[in-house]
């Protein structure tokens, strides 16, 4: 596909989701209380997209994600939050 | 439009979804043995989730014209207790002859514990010592990239299995390339929130190249959607790839890989 051609067909569901995260981080911000570890990953995910990167997608997820080498010593839990709490 | 589900969770799906899927072009399904929401509290509930993916769910799927296949395994949620993996890996070799069973899956890691990799290694040992394919799950979120590491490395470090008769699930931009590095299969697991959207699997493949990748909804209990492959097929007809580059990454791609298991053929396509 071309440019225009990507653009005809993505464009208008990337800026609504644009728009949606814009709203998010804007709800946040307007809630009584403390960030977590959570938001500070996504604000440094952020800056990923507007870096030189042709890998953006690959580095949000990394931005995300436990970059540790070690198994941990007992899964406490299930989930996953969706970001690395560090430590 | 004809496409093979490769992983899809069907005990947690109501008939209307095999209607779904078959008036879709589904030709066959396949469900690894996965998580039920909470956890079993003996091997004896794994006996009876085993007698349900070989015997009742084929006969569910047979209703709707669907041939059904599984993979068994305990999964890697439940396996933090060991003594219980133990358990229900012993149970597994009983189960491994039923005319519908493919291989071990979907074992692997969820939070990267040590119990978690112990029992990896028990299951990438039964599946060496039965000459059995592999489905492996990748943990979730943040602990993804981590999870396909150590994955890879106590799998490569047996010597006894082949890489292009395992397949690596859920990868994502970030670790896709490692997966197609190590030869092994990668699976793209389409997931309305986590995991990956049609458009981002079309990305990776565009990217990556169409070899050794298939495509999968794992639909489940939770939020997904059974018919997110041919979903995914319109995303690339969207883009203007051809049929055939889309009958080969919906069904001629799980065809080669799952066709390794001499049990895995659809009536219909025999000649």
């Amino acid at each position: 596909m071309t440019r225009q051609q990507v653009l005809d067909l993505y464009f208008m569901d990337a800026r609504s989701k644009l728009i949606d995260l814009a709203a998010f981080i804007d709800r946040v911000e307007r809630a009584n209380g403390e960030d977590d570890f959570r938001m500070s990953a996504l604000r440094a995910a952020l800056k990923d997209l507007s870096s030189g990167s042709k890998e953006r997608a690959k580095q949000v997820l990394l931005a995300f994600s436990d970059p540790t080498t070690e198994p941990i010593p007992s899964a406490a839990g299930k989930s996953a939050t969706g970001a690395w709490p560090g430590k | 439009m004809r496409y093979i589900e490769p992983h899809a969770h069907m005990v947690s799906r109501t008939t209307d979804d095999y209607v779904k899927m078959t008036l879709a072009g589904c030709v066959a399904v396949c469900e690894p043995a996965f998580w039920a929401g909470f956890d079993r509290s003996s091997a004896d509930g794994f006996y009876d989730y085993f007698c349900q993916l070989t015997e009742h769910e084929p006969k569910r799927a047979a209703k709707f014209g669907l041939p059904h296949f599984s993979w068994l395994c305990i999964n890697p949620k439940e396996s933090e207790d060991v003594k219980l993996a133990e358990d229900v890996i012993a149970l597994i070799p009983k189960f491994l002859d039923r005319s519908n069973v493919l291989g071990i899956g979907e074992i692997g890691l969820n939070k990267n514990s040590r119990n978690e990799l112990r029992v990896l290694e028990m299951h990438v040992d039964l599946a060496a010592r039965h000459d059995q394919l592999i489905l492996v799950h990748t943990p979730h979120l943040e602990d993804k990239l981590k999870g396909t590491r150590l994955i890879l490395d106590v799998i490569k470090a047996d010597k006894r299995i082949q890489p292009g008769r395992v397949i690596i699930d859920h990868v994502e931009e970030h670790t896709v390339k490692l997966v197609l590095d190590s030869g092994m299969w990668a699976g793209m697991t389409l997931y309305p929130e986590s995991k990956c959207s049609p458009p981002r699997a079309v990305d990776m493949v565009e990217v990556y190249g169409a070899e050794r990748v298939w495509m999968n909804c794992a639909c489940d209990w939770g939020v997904s959607d059974p018919l997110a492959v041919p979903k995914t097929a319109l995303e690339m007809k969207k883009r203007g790839h051809s049929a055939e580059a889309i009958d080969k990454l919906v069904f001629q791609n799980p065809m080669k890989f799952l066709g390794q298991c001499p049990k895995f053929k659809i009536p219909d396509l025999q000649p």
